[in-house]
C-alpha cells in the first residue's frame, strides 16, 4: 500500500527497510557472488579481476541512465505535465486549509459578531471546495501517474526482454542467467516502487515545504524566515543520512544476496546434499551469512532510528523556537492571533513527512542504481546484428531441401582475444551429412555454432547457397539453418506446443508424425494427457532421454535445408538412439547435416566425417576410407567398436 | 476500534498471525516496551495543542511574557522527549527484530534441507525462495510496524477524542461523524484492492517465467529464431499486467480520494461550528486553535489504519505461506513402529551385501490407484559384487538408485544393507555408508576440492588425488588454481563432461562401502570412457555397486545385470546370459533386431527373466 502523502507522526511507513531489501541494489537475487571465473574450454579464457562481467558492471556510457530515463518519459511528456499539475494543484487545495483558519479567526469572528455572516459562508464554502479539490485532484493524479508509470514500465520491460533476446550468445554464457532475470524483475521492480510510491511522495513532500515555506512567509516574513532556516540542519541531516544509509543498505544487499545464492543453491541440489550428508555443514555456512546480513540489517534499523531522532529533535526545537516568537508578537501586538494559529497549523504539516524522507531518498538510490545496471545492459551491442538489408535464399532448384554451406576463410577467436579456429577452408556440399568428431576442446561445437550463425567470424564468411549468413534475417536464416543442442530445455506449455515451437503453424498431425518419426510418440502417448501434458507440471519427471526426443521432434518439424545435431543424443538409451538414427536415414535424405557425436554410432550414417583437433580438422573423408586407414579416426572407431563388445 | 475491525474482518489471519508467537516469545519484553513507548510518544503529540491553548488563551491573551517563555520551554522539553522516545522505540526493536527475521529463515533453511526430495521435486526453488526473502522481511516489517500502531494509533486516536470531547463535545462529535463511513469505504476498497493485488503478484510470476524461459532457452529460441513469437508472448502478459496495475491504481485513487476528502469535509464543518462558537462567546480562540490542532493531529491515525490493516492481511498471507512449508513433516529418521531391536529378528536370513526385498514404490503424490513406478523389486547383490541396472527410458531405473540412500522412501518392501534394514537406519549413518552419483552432475558453488571431498569429512589430499585419477579428471591441474579453483554458478562453467567427472569423483572419494552409480559416463567421450573405466574397475572391484546404465562399455563394468521392464525385474544374469535369454536386453544393448512398439515382446522377455530372478536369488 501506499503511504499518506501529507501527513503522518512516526510515519515512517513500512520501516525504511523492506523496501529495498529485495537485495535490487548491488546483486540480484539468483546472482552468485563471482569469486572468479574458470579457464573452461567452452567459455574464453578471462579473469574476474578485470571483467566487467565478473563484477555485475557492465560499462555504460556517462549519462547513459538519465538519457534512458528521459527516452522512457519523453514521448509521454504530455501526460507528465498534467500529472505535475495535478500534484501542484492537489498539494494546494490540501495546504490552504490553516490559511482559511487564520482567515476564520481574524476576520471571520469580528464580523459574525458585527453580524456579518459573509466571511463565515466563505470560511465554510472555502474549505469545502478545498477539501473536495484535494480529494478529487489526488484521484486525477493517481490515476494519470499511474498510467505514465505503468506505460514507461511496460515500455522498459519490452526493450530489455527485446534486447536480451537479441543479443548473442556469447553474450548470453557470459553473463549469466540469474542477472538477467533480476534485470528484468528486481530491478524494474525498483523502478517500480520509486514511479509508483517514492517519486509521488518525494514531489509531494518538497513541494509541501515549498507551498507551506510560502505560506508562511506570506503569513508573516519572520516566522517564514525562520522556517525555511530550519531546513538547514533537516537538510545536512537528510545528507548525513543518504550517505550513511547508503553504505549501510549497500553492505546489506551484499549480504542478503549472499544468502539468497546459498539457499538457492542447497534447493536446486538438495539431492546430492541429502546424499553426502551437507545439512549440518550449510547449516553452519547458512548460519554464518544470515548473521551479516542480521548484523547489517540492525544496522540500518538504527541507522534509521538516529535519523528519526535527529530531524525530529530540529522540528520540534523549530516549533519551540516559533511559537515562542511568534507568541511574543502577539502579545506586543505585532502579528494578529490567527497567524500564530496558522502557522502553529502550519508546522506541524511542514516536518510531519520528513522521516519518510529518508526512506524515498533510499528508493530513489537504490532505483538510481538498478536504472544503471540497466542502462549497462541496453547498451551492449549484439555481436550478431540482424541483417540491415536482407536478402532471401535463392530458390530451390532440386527436390530436395539440401543446400550448400561454404566456410570462406573463416576464422574465430573469441572477442576477449583466444583463436578458436585458425582460418580454414570447408564446403559442404547440398544433401551430405557430415559428422565431426573429435575431443573436448577441438572446436566441434564452435564449428556448428558459426553455422547456425550463433556467432560471425572472426574473419571470411559463411555462404548458404552463395548467400552471406549475415545478409539473413532471422526467419530467413531459420528456414536455412536449425541446430539441436545437448541441452533439452522444455518451455512451459504443453508438449504439443514444445515441438511446434520448431514450426508454429504445424496442426496436431504435423506434430504428431514429427513425434512419431524419431521414436516419441510412444512416450508421450504415455503421459497422463498424451500431448497435451503441462510440462511444468510433470517435467521433472520427464527423463533426460525423453527431453532429447521433444527436441528432435521439434527440429523435425522445423523442416530446414541445413540441420546441426550438437551432441543431441547423449542422454538416448541405445534403442533411442537408433530409432533417431533410423528416422534420420529418411529425415536426412537430400538435407545438408552436420553431426556433432561423440558416440561413433551416428557416424555410420554420415557420408563424409571431418576429425578436428585443436581448431583444424585434421582428418576428412568418406567413413569407410577413415576407418581402413591409419589415422585418428581409425582409432578412434577401434575404441568404440571395442567399447560395445 | 482497530483490533476489533481486524478481529472480525478475518479472524483465521489473526489466527496466523498468532502462529508467530514463538519467534516473538524471546523478544517480548523490548517489543512490548516498545509499543508502549510509542503510545507515549504519541499521545505527547496530543498535549502540544493543550499548551499552545493554555499559551493563547492565557500567557499571549495576558502578555505575560514570563508565562510564553514558560510554554515555548514546555514545548521544546515536550519535543525533545518525544523526539527520544521515537529513537527509542526504533532502538529497542531494531537489534531484534533483526533477529526474529534470521531466526526465522535459519530455521526454514533448516527445516528445508531435511524435508523429502519428493518435496523439493513438488516445490520450485524459487517459490521457497521468496518465502525464505520477501515474505520474512514483510513479516519483520509487520512486527515493527503495523502491529505496534494498530494499537498505538487506535490508543491515540481515543484519547485524541477524549481530549476533543472533553473541550467541546458538540465540536468533538462533528469530528467523530466521519469514522463510521471511512472504516466502511476502506474496507470496502480494501477488499477489492487484495483481490486485484494479488492478481497482479500471480500475473508478475507469469512474466518472471516467460523470462527466465527465455533465457534459459536462449539456444533454442535463437536456433529456430523464435524471437518474435517470445517477444509477442511478453508483450502480451505485460499489457494484461498493465490493464491489472491500471485497476489496481483506479482503487487507490479512491481510496485516497475519500481518504483525504471525508476528514477535510468535517474539519471544515466543525471550523465553521467553531467560529460561531468563538464570535458568541461560548468558546476561546485558544481552545479552537488547539481543537483544530488536535484534529489535525488525529488525521494521520486514522488514515493510516487502513493502510495497517492491509499490511496485516499481507503479513498474515505471508505467516501462511512461511507456516505451509514448516509444517511439511520431516522424514521420520528410523521408520515408526519398528522398534530398532525388532529388525535383529530379520537378519540371519538376509545375508551380506544390498538386496532389495519385494520394493515397491509410487510417488507419495501420486494417485492411490495408479500403477506403481517399481513393483515387487527382488535383487541381491553380493558383498563386493558390482550390478548393473538396465532399463528402457522410463522404466524407474533412476527411481530405484534414489532409494537405497533413502532419498525417496519405499512404499512397500524393504532394502537391506548386510543385513540391516536402512528404513531402521539413522539416514546419516545410511548415507555414510553409501555414496552417490547422479545422472545431473550437480556441483555446487565452491572449490572443486571442496565439492570433491564433500563425499567424504575424513578424507584427505591423497584421497583427493586418488578419486580425481580414478574419474580422469586431469583438467583440474590445467584450471588457475588446479583444485582450489571455484567452480561458479552450479559449475556450469565446466563443461558437461567435467562435472560428470567430479560427481564421480565425490561419488568415489570416501571409499565407501556401497556406491550407486546413475549412467556415471555417459557425457564422457568414447576415450576418456574407457580411461575412467579402468579405472573404476579398480574401485568397484572393493565396494558393493549398483550402476545405471545405458551403453555395453558400462555394462561391462558389472559382474551381474538386473533387467528393469516396467517397474519389475525382468531378469537378472550376467550381461552375455541376457544377451542370449532375453530379447528386451538385447534389443536394448544393440538397440536392433525388435520392433519398438512390440509389447508382446516385451512379455515374452519377463516371462523368460522370471526364472533367472529365482536362479539369481538362490
Amino acid at each position: 500500500m501506499t503511504t499518506s502523502t501529507t501527513t503522518g507522526q512516526d510515519a515512517t511507513g513500512p520501516d525504511a527497510n523492506g523496501r529495498d531489501t529485495n537485495g535490487r541494489d548491488t546483486n540480484g537475487p539468483f546472482e552468485p557472488a563471482d569469486k572468479g571465473s574458470l579457464a573452461s574450454p567452452a567459455a574464453p579464457n578471462v579473469t574476474a579481476a578485470d571483467d566487467p562481467f565478473g563484477q555485475d558492471a557492465l560499462p555504460a556510457p556517462p549519462g547513459a541512465t538519465g538519457a534512458l530515463l528521459r527516452s522512457l518519459l519523453k514521448i509521454r511528456r504530455g501526460r507528465v505535465a498534467l500529472a505535475a499539475l495535478l500534484l501542484l494543484l492537489q498539494q494546494a487545495a490540501s495546504q490552504a486549509g490553516p490559511l482559511i483558519v487564520a482567515y476564520a479567526i481574524d476576520r471571520g469572528v469580528p464580523a459574525f459578531r458585527d453580524g456579518d455572516n459573509g466571511p463565515l459562508y466563505a470560511v465554510g464554502a472555502g474549505y469545502l471546495i478545498c477539501a473536495l479539490g484535494s480529494g478529487a485532484f489526488q484521484y486525477a493524479f493517481i490515476r494519470v501517474s499511474a498510467r505514465v508509470n505503468q506505460d514507461v514500465l511496460l515500455d522498459l520491460r519490452g526493450r530489455i526482454f527485446r534486447h536480451a533476446q537479441a543479443l548473442s550468445l556469447d553474450f548470453h554464457e557470459r553473463y549469466t542467467s540469474g542477472r538477467l532475470i533480476s534485470r528484468s524483475t528486481t530491478d524494474v521492480e525498483s523502478l517500480r516502487e520509486l514511479l509508483g510510491e517514492g517519486l509521488q511522495e518525494l514531489i509531494g513532500v518538497v513541494l509541501a515545504f515549498v507551498y507551506i515555506s510560502a505560506m508562511l512567509l506570506y503569513l508573516d516574513v519572520g516566522i517564514g524566515s525562520l522556517a525555511v532556516f530550519s531546513f538547514v540542519p533537516l537538510y545536512l541531516l537528510v545528507r548525513v543520512y543518504q550517505r550513511r544509509a547508503g553504505v549501510v543498505f549497500g553492505r546489506r544487499s551484499t549480504a542478503i544476496a549472499a544468502v539468497i545464492v546459498k539457499f538457492a543453491e542447497t534447493m536446486n541440489g538438495i539431492r546430492p546434499v541429502q546424499a553426502f550428508r551437507r545439512e549440518r555443514a550449510n547449516d553452519a555456512d547458512f548460519h554464518a551469512l544470515n548473521h551479516r546480513h542480521e548484523r547489517n540489517n540492525g544496522d540500518a534499523l538504527l541507522e534509521m532510528a538516529r535519523y528519526v531522532i535527529g530531524s525530529r529533535f530540529v522540528a520540534n526545537t523549530a516549533v519551540a523556537a516559533i511559537v515562542l516568537w511568534a507568541a511574543y508578537r502577539v502579545a506586543d501586538g505585532t502579528l494578529a492571533l490567527g497567524v500564530l494559529a496558522a502557522a502553529v497549523l502550519y508546522l506541524r504539516r511542514l516536518y510531519d513527512p520528513i522521516d519518510r524522507l529518508g526512506m524515498f531518498l533510499n528508493s530513489y538510490q537504490s532505483a538510481a542504481a538498478s536504472m544503471e545496471k540497466i542502462a549497462g545492459l541496453l547498451a551492449q551491442t549484439p555481436s550478431v546484428p540482424e541483417a540491415s538489408d536482407p536478402r532471401t535464399l535463392p530458390a530451390l532448384t532440386g527436390e530436395f531441401p539440401g543446400r550448400e554451406a561454404v566456410f570462406d576463410g573463416v576464422s574465430f577467436a573469441y572477442r576477449t582475444g583466444g583463436e578458436v579456429l585458425p582460418r580454414f577452408e570447408l564446403t559442404i556440399p547440398a544433401g551430405q551429412t557430415v559428422a565431426v568428431v573429435g575431443s573436448t576442446g577441438a572446436g566441434k561445437s564452435t564449428l556448428a555454432k558459426l553455422l547456425a550463425r550463433f556467432y560471425d567470424p572472426t574473419e571470411g564468411r559463411i555462404l548458404l547457397d552463395g548467400v552471406d549468413l549475415r545478409e539473413l534475417d532471422t526467419p530467413e536464416l531459420r528456414r536455412g539453418v536449425v541446430m539441436v543442442t545437448q541441452e533439452a530445455f522444455l518451455f512451459s506449455g504443453t508438449v504439443a506446443e514444445n515441438i511446434a515451437l520448431g514450426r508454429p503453424d504445424a496442426s496436431r498431425e504435423d506434430i504428431e508424425r514429427a513425434a512419431k518419426a524419431i521414436g516419441a510418440h510412444e512416450f508421450i502417448s504415455g503421459l497422463p494427457d498424451g500431448y497435451d501434458t503441462d510440462v511444468r507440471k510433470r517435467g521433472g519427471r520427464i527423463s533426460a532421454g525423453q527431453r532429447q526426443l521433444v527436441a528432435f521432434a521439434r527440429a523435425l518439424l522445423a523442416n530446414p535445408a541445413v540441420l546441426i545435431l550438437d551432441e543431441a543424443t547423449s542422454s538416448l538409451d541405445i534403442p533411442g538412439e537408433r530409432a533417431v538414427q533410423r528416422a534420420m536415414d529418411t529425415v536426412l535424405h537430400g538435407r545438408t547435416a552436420v553431426i556433432i557425436a561423440h558416440r561413433l554410432s551416428t557416424v555410420e550414417i554420415a557420408d563424409r566425417v571431418l576429425v578436428m583437433e585443436h581448431g583444424r580438422i585434421v582428418e576428412d573423408g568418406t567413413p569407410k576410407d577413415l576407418i581402413a586407414g591409419t589415422g585418428r579416426f581409425a582409432g578412434l572407431h577401434q575404441a568404440w567398436r571395442d567399447s560395445l563388445a | 476500534m482497530s483490533e476489533t475491525h481486524a478481529a472480525t474482518k478475518d479472524r483465521s489471519s489473526v489466527r496466523s498471525l498468532l502462529r508467530l508467537w514463538p519467534y516473538v516469545r524471546p523478544v517480548r519484553v523490548r517489543l512490548f516496551s516498545a509499543a508502549f513507548v510509542a503510545i507515549v510518544a504519541s499521545c505527547l503529540g496530543l498535549v502540544f495543542p493543550l499548551v499552545l491553548k493554555w499559551m493563547v488563551d492565557g500567557p499571549v491573551a495576558d502578555r505575560d511574557t514570563g508565562g510564553i517563555w514558560l510554554g515555548a520551554l514546555l514545548l521544546l522539553v515536550l519535543g525533545i522527549v518525544e523526539a527520544v522516545l521515537f529513537g527509542f522505540r526504533r532502538w529497542l526493536v531494531a537489534r531484534p527484530l533483526a533477529g526474529v527475521e534470521a531466526a526465522m529463515r535459519a530455521d526454514l533453511y533448516r527445516h528445508l534441507q531435511r524435508l523429502p526430495v519428493a518435496f523439493h521435486d513438488r516445490w520450485p526453488s524459487g517459490q521457497l525462495l521468496s518465502r525464505g526473502t520477501t515474505d520474512l522481511m514483510l513479516l519483520r516489517m509487520f512486527l515493527a510496524f503495523p502491529l505496534t500502531f494498530l494499537l498505538v494509533n487506535a490508543t491515540t486516536i481515543l484519547v485524541g477524542f477524549l481530549i476533543l470531547l472533553m473541550q467541546d463535545w458538540s465540536l468533538g462529535l462533528v469530528l467523530m461523524i466521519p469514522v463510521v463511513p471511512l472504516v466502511i469505504l476502506c474496507s470496502f476498497f480494501e477488499s477489492r484492492f487484495a483481490l486485484v493485488a494479488r492478481r497482479a503478484q500471480d500475473q508478475v510470476g507469469d512474466l518472471t517465467t516467460v523470462v527466465e524461459e527465455g533465457v534459459l532457452g536462449i539456444r533454442i529460441i535463437k536456433g529456430f529464431g523464435r524471437h518474435r513469437s517470445q517477444s509477442l508472448a511478453f508483450r502480451a502478459l505485460t499489457r494484461r499486467l498493465r490493464e491489472t496495475e491500471l485497476e489496481k491504481a483506479r482503487l487507490l485513487a479512491g481510496i485516497w480520494a475519500v481518504i483525504m476528502a471525508i476528514p477535510e469535509l468535517a474539519i471544515a464543518a466543525a471550523l465553521v461550528l467553531g467560529t460561531i462558537q468563538v464570535a458568541d462567546g461560548g468558546l476561546s480562540t485558544g481552545t479552537l486553535v488547539a481543537f483544530l490542532s488536535t484534529a489535525l493531529a488525529l488525521r494521520w491515525p486514522v488514515e493510516s489504519i487502513g493502510f495497517l490493516l492491509a499490511m496485516s492481511q499481507e503479513s498474515a498471507t505471508a505467516t501462511e505461506r512461511f507456516f505451509e512449508v514448516m509444517d511439511v513433516q520431516e522424514e521420520k529418521d528410523v521408520r515408526e513402529g519398528d522398534a530398532p531391536g525388532h529388525a535383529s529378528g530379520h537378519e540371519p536370513e538376509g545375508g551380506g551385501g544390498l538386496r532389495f526385498e519385494g520394493v515397491s514404490f509410487r510417488y507419495p503424490d501420486a494417485e492411490a490407484g495408479s500403477t506403481p513406478v517399481l513393483e515387487r523389486i527382488d535383487l541381491h547383490i553380493e558383498p563386493g559384487e558390482t550390478m548393473a541396472v538396465v532399463g528402457a527410458t522410463g522404466s524407474g531405473k533412476t527411481t530405484l538408485t534414489a532409494l537405497v540412500p533413502r532419498l525417496h522412501e519405499v512404499t512397500a518392501g524393504r532394502i537391506t544393507l548386510d543385513g540391516e534394514d536402512i528404513a531402521l537406519m539413522p539416514r546419516e549413518r545410511l548415507r555414510e555408508l553409501v555414496s552417490v552419483a547422479f545422472e545431473e552432475p550437480t556441483l555446487f558453488s565452491a572449490t572443486v576440492g571442496e565439492n570433491v571431498l564433500m563425499g567424504a569429512e575424513a578424507a584427505d589430499e591423497d584421497a583427493l588425488r586418488r578419486a580425481l585419477d580414478v574419474a580422469q579428471a586431469g583438467f583440474v591441474e590445467d584450471l588457475p588454481q588446479g583444485t582450489g579453483t571455484e567452480v561458479g554458478e552450479q559449475g556450469h562453467s565446466l563443461s558437461g563432461g567435467q562435472r560428470q567427472r567430479l560427481a564421480l569423483a565425490r561419488a568415489v572419494v570416501g571409499r565407501p562401502r556401497f556406491l550407486v552409480l546413475d549412467d556415471p559416463l555417459s557425457a564422457l567421450d568414447v576415450h576418456t570412457e574407457a580411461l575412467v573405466e579402468a579405472a573404476l574397475r579398480q574401485v568397484l572391484r572393493e565396494t558393493t555397486a549398483l550402476v545405471v546404465a545405458h551403453r555395453p562399455s558400462t555394462v561391462l563394468l558389472a559382474d551381474r545385470v538386473a533387467l528393469i521392464s516396467g517397474g519389475r525385474v525382468a531378469a537378472v544374469g550376467t550381461h552375455q546370459e541376457l544377451l542370449r535369454s532375453s530379447e528386451e536386453y538385447a534389443w536394448l544393448m544393440s538397440g536392433a533386431e525388435r520392433d519398438p512398439g512390440s509389447a508382446a515382446g516385451s512379455e515374452s522377455g519377463s516371462e523368460t527373466a522370471s526364472g533367472a530372478v529365482e536362479e539369481s536369488i538362490r
